[in-house]
């Protein structure tokens, strides 16, 4: 993560979509075909008790993280696997840099995490000299790039077919119409000596078991496989809130998360992680680490409501039903979460005035709510945040008297009603000078075609 | 039976017509309507905004305004659903009398097939293609799909499929304001995928005032007529 500034919102998503009008395009045929798979893997099984169980499981686990995390801990350490705790992400940053200078790792590879996008990982490594390789198709698109990820499961959501082939052309020196097998078998070539060479691999972790010490990913292109087995170091950024008590736990979860995520009733690999190469294995890594981060995590559970929103799977299903993430993609939300999810964990990782307009920026239509696998109430946690940031007044001051004077006369119908009748007659563009807060929306629309009688004159005189 | 109409702020100025319309087709249904006069907003642009107390205040006045109607019904699936799914909470020195107003509120389209059980009001709507905007708050507060998509093809209507049908229209109330950007072109994504129609139709004027707003922006020659009024249409004479 280069800069966290969801403040720009307002600015950035009009610029996204003044500058880079395709990108909309883009992201609606993607999210289209996301929206299709999704539900129609919802439809196959019974998915309203599924979305009820994986609620409660992780409110559970939530409600006694402190008992589930030190359970973790004490199976990973007897499954051999060293445990790191970091509160922050600089806490995160310093543990793996020990670890980089213990083992004299000259080169990483890097299985799909978002944490470690949330951490600033790969920018730390290279200060420290180490080549860093992310290994998942979309994000290594993003990296060779220079660009950011745009999508928390699909990092390369924003970009075309064509961005893709002129990039895969300029750099890799395939086909300017090359198809899409042949740009993933370019990669696949350049990536497979890499994974030979690497010392290290780092991976996030979708799931971490408290009862057996497992840290569990899902992928389809098996690059988080090859990146945790075949160096001789690997890494786990493992977010504090993905603890799930049982192993059982996670043959419920990595269906119900594949098919919110991709439509698929399982990804393509599976992994569980029981720590470090034993004696006779033929595979796997010397030394395991999982470094559990919170980053932000406590003090998000420590909100009365808003700690809801740890369930969350990542899952990325709130992002594709999104109609307002769907008109830029994910860049001008200015952090790593973008979409509905993001908006409403900002405000608890980063800080409310940090997090600021992002619980605004929703239609509050709901869409989101209905996908989400494990039934996060994310309208009620955007106003849940929106009602503290008027508390604590991070709104504007034209804002907060514009409402209390529209309630004042709401309370005396007489006023309302004459107020009203004037607007109603007032040209569009003096409304726009007269009430600030409406010129943004009298520059984009028409007026409405108003009745000459209100419907209380009509009613007065009255209806046939 | 008695039902008193909350023809709600922006009914009120904005869609007067189709709030006499409403007014018309109850009293067809042999409704006996009534219409309070001290009915204002029913606080959802507050609420929305994160503006509790003042959102309480204007729940408090609308309660007391509608508390001995027997039915309250409303040209709107917003409002409606303000009412129904938020009151309860937001009134919590008189939860019981919140939840009453609650469970007596419908939106219009709703009450007619749901409370007094209408089917077919006529076949004034016959050969018109119509395209059926799902307000969210309609949609996903009050359940409200089918009800009124029947009712117009009971009318003659060929409601057309449409793509981003159930897609917010990007209204909002005070999010058009602030993004107004995003907000057009969440407008214009459904303006996109609309098939040659007679009418664009919704529950809500909110979404309407948005969609034709932009339509015309843009100079598009497409019709909008709210539900009530595209209803009183059907009824024929």
């Amino acid at each position: 993560m280069t800069s966290v500034n969801p403040q720009k919102y307002p600015e950035a998503s009009a610029q996204a979509l003044k500058d880079k009008p395709e990108v909309r395009n883009t992201v609606t045929n993607s999210t289209n075909l996301a929206n299709k798979k999704r539900t129609a893997a919802y439809q196959e099984v019974d998915s309203d008790t599924w979305k009820d169980w994986g609620r409660d499981v992780k409110s559970h686990a939530l409600t006694n993280l402190d008992q589930y995390l030190e359970q973790a801990e004490t199976q990973l350490l007897a499954n051999g696997a060293k445990v790191h705790w970091a509160e922050t992400a600089q806490d995160a940053q310093k543990i793996l840099e020990n670890i980089v200078l213990d083992h004299n790792i000259s080169s990483v590879v890097k299985a799909k995490s978002m944490l470690s996008e949330e951490l600033g990982i790969n920018e730390h490594l290279e200060k420290l000299g180490v080549l860093v390789r992310e290994t998942d198709l979309g994000e290594y698109i993003i990296q060779i790039l220079g660009d950011r990820p745009s999508h928390i499961v699909g990092p390369a959501m924003h970009l075309s077919l064509e961005d893709c082939q002129r990039l895969f052309h300029e750099k890799l020196g395939t086909p300017l119409d090359g198809k899409p097998e042949i740009l993933a078998a370019a990669a696949r070539e350049v990536l497979r000596e890499e994974f030979l060479a690497a010392d290290m691999g780092i991976s996030g972790g979708n799931f971490l078991v408290a009862e057996t010490g497992t840290v569990a990913l899902i992928e389809n292109e098996g690059n988080i496989r090859l990146s945790t087995s075949l160096p001789r170091v690997h890494v786990a950024l493992v977010g504090i809130e993905k603890i799930v008590p049982r192993l059982e736990d996670v043959s419920g979860f990595v269906q119900l998360t594949s098919r919110a995520a991709t439509g698929q009733p399982i990804g393509n690999f599976f992994s569980l992680i029981q720590g470090p190469k034993r004696d006779g294995d033929i595979d796997g890594p010397e030394e395991v680490h999982v470094i559990l981060v919170d980053n932000g995590r406590t003090r998000l559970l420590a909100d009365d409501k808003a700690w809801e929103s740890l369930r969350c799977v990542r899952c990325g299903a709130c992002m594709n039903i999104c109609p307002v993430y769907r008109q830029t993609g994910g860049h001008p939300y200015g952090w790593t979460y973008p979409g509905p999810i993001g908006a409403i964990i900002a405000p608890g990782m980063l800080g409310l005035e940090e997090a600021m307009p992002l619980p605004y920026a929703s239609s509050l239509c709901g869409a989101c709510v209905d996908v989400c696998p494990v039934r996060i109430p994310i309208t009620e946690l955007l106003v849940h945040w929106r009602e503290k940031a008027v508390e604590e007044g991070f709104t504007s001051a034209i804002e907060s008297a514009g409402i209390r004077a529209y309630t004042k006369a709401a309370e005396r119908p007489g006023i309302f009603r004459a107020v009203g009748a004037m607007l109603r007659h007032m040209p569009l563009d003096v409304i726009g000078r007269a009430l600030p807060i409406l010129s943004g929306w009298v520059k984009e629309r028409s007026a409405p075609e108003s009745s000459a009688k209100s419907f209380m004159q009509q009613w007065k005189e009255g209806i046939e | 039976m008695k039902a008193t109409l909350f023809a709600t702020c922006l009914g009120d100025q904005f869609y007067a017509d189709a709030c006499a319309d409403a007014v018309r087709l109850l009293r067809y249904a042999g409704v006996d309507v009534d219409v309070p006069q001290s009915q204002t907003c029913c606080g959802q642009p507050a609420y929305n905004a994160g503006r509790r107390l003042e959102a309480i205040r204007m729940a408090q006045q609308t309660l007391d305004t509608f508390d001995s109607a027997d039915y309250v019904v409303l040209p709107s699936g917003s409002c409606a659903g303000m009412l129904r799914c938020f009151y309860p909470d937001l009134i919590n020195n008189d939860v019981e009398r919140a939840q009453a107003l609650a469970d007596r509120t419908y939106e219009l389209s709703h009450f007619l097939v749901e409370v007094l059980g209408i089917q077919d009001l006529g076949s004034g709507l016959k050969g018109k293609r119509i395209a059926y905007h799902h307000s969210c708050h309609a949609l996903r507060e009050l359940g409200v799909r089918n009800q009124p998509i029947s009712l117009l093809k009971n009318c003659g209507a060929e409601v057309v499929t449409w793509e981003a049908d159930e897609e917010c229209c990007g209204f909002g109330g005070l999010f058009s304001a602030k993004l107004p950007e995003v907000s057009a072109a969440m407008a214009d994504r459904k303006l996109d995928t609309l098939s040659t129609v007679d009418f664009v139709t919704s529950t809500d004027g909110g979404c309407l005032l948005q969609l034709s707003g932009r339509g015309n922006r843009r100079q598009l020659s497409v019709q909008f007529r709210h539900l009530a009024s595209l209803l009183w249409d059907g009824v024929g004479s």
